[in-house]
């Protein structure tokens, strides 16, 4: 007698048996005459040009991950409105402490400017001694060139 | 392998059989390509809406030539588009056919005398089944161009023709 994950089985025998006999139905049918135009790329008929990799610019990697920072988020805060009358004080505090946390890194990013989509104007620290001394009056100029 | 770029010389029941097969389900979901060129694809748009309803023929407009059986060249083929137009054709699978709708990609239609930029006629760059004559022609006018190359297709074999 079959049990009910050899039912499941024989659906994935059936199921793969199916393709497969479609395709090799399929290969012996069809004409197969390939040629380099045929086998292009479709690009509406214009010709292909580059690679199908296509840079991006970095800064939307920045947003995505801000932008999913903030998902998880409001994932979080969905099953938290659901159980805030049951837990009462202790939730409410609870969240307030993970808001806040998020809270500091979204101001991390603001005061770094990584959400100034025109023009980035990341902050240089300027070091007093070590690698990498600068002299304040250069930078000055340089961000204003 | 490839069954059916195989000619045969005598025919019997399987080959006859399978001819008739294979004929009815070509004919039977004539996939158009989706574009078109001119004004004649206005026409073209008619007869694929519901009032014409080019879906009982089952022809429908597929977005992709991998997935088109039929190219309808409805409207002026422009000399920049020709290229286009053949590499299109190029990329669609076989079995493939063309429909040349309208005057234009007939022949050059009005353009024919003094279309610096057109091309007199589709049919050289692209093998063409079935001219449809009319600037534009009516829905009417290329339902039969449809049923004209579904004749076509009934009467293909894989039999090689005896010649006399």
């Amino acid at each position: 007698m079959l049990t009910e994950f050899g039912r499941v089985l024989i659906f994935l025998i059936v199921g793969a048996l199916f393709v497969a006999i479609g395709l090799f139905v399929a290969w012996i049918l069809r004409p197969h005459r390939p040629y380099p135009s045929k086998l292009a790329t479709y690009e509406c008929g214009e010709v292909p040009l580059g690679d199908t990799r296509v840079r991006f610019n970095i800064r939307f990697y920045v947003i995505a991950l801000i932008f999913l920072i903030f998902d998880v988020e409001v994932v979080f805060l969905f099953p938290w409105a659901t159980v805030y009358k049951n837990l009462g004080w202790f939730a409410f505090v609870e969240m307030l402490v993970f808001l806040g946390i998020l809270f500091v890194g979204y101001a991390y990013v603001w005061r770094k400017g990584d959400l100034d989509w025109d023009k980035p104007s990341p902050k240089i620290p300027i070091y007093e001694q070590g690698i990498g001394v600068r002299e304040p009056e250069v930078q000055q100029e340089e961000i204003e060139a | 392998m490839g069954l059916l770029d195989q000619r045969f010389e005598n025919s019997n029941v399987f080959i006859t059989s399978m001819d008739n097969l294979l004929s009815w389900a070509r004919l039977s979901s004539l996939w158009g390509m989706q574009f078109g060129l001119a004004c004649c694809a206005i026409e073209m748009m008619a007869t694929g809406a519901s009032h014409y309803d080019l879906d009982r023929f089952g022809t429908f407009f597929r977005g992709s030539p991998r997935q088109s059986d039929v190219m309808i060249v409805a409207g002026t083929v422009s000399l920049k588009m020709a290229s286009r137009i053949k590499t299109l054709y190029d990329q669609m699978s076989e079995p493939r056919y063309v429909i040349s709708m309208g005057s234009c990609s007939n022949c050059g239609g009005p353009y024919w005398e003094h279309g610096y930029h057109v091309l007199k006629g589709v049919d050289r760059i692209i093998p063409v089944d079935v001219y449809v004559p009319g600037c534009p022609p009516r829905p009417e006018a290329l339902m039969e161009g449809l049923m004209k190359l579904q004749e076509k297709i009934r009467a293909g074999s894989l039999v090689e023709k005896k010649t006399a």
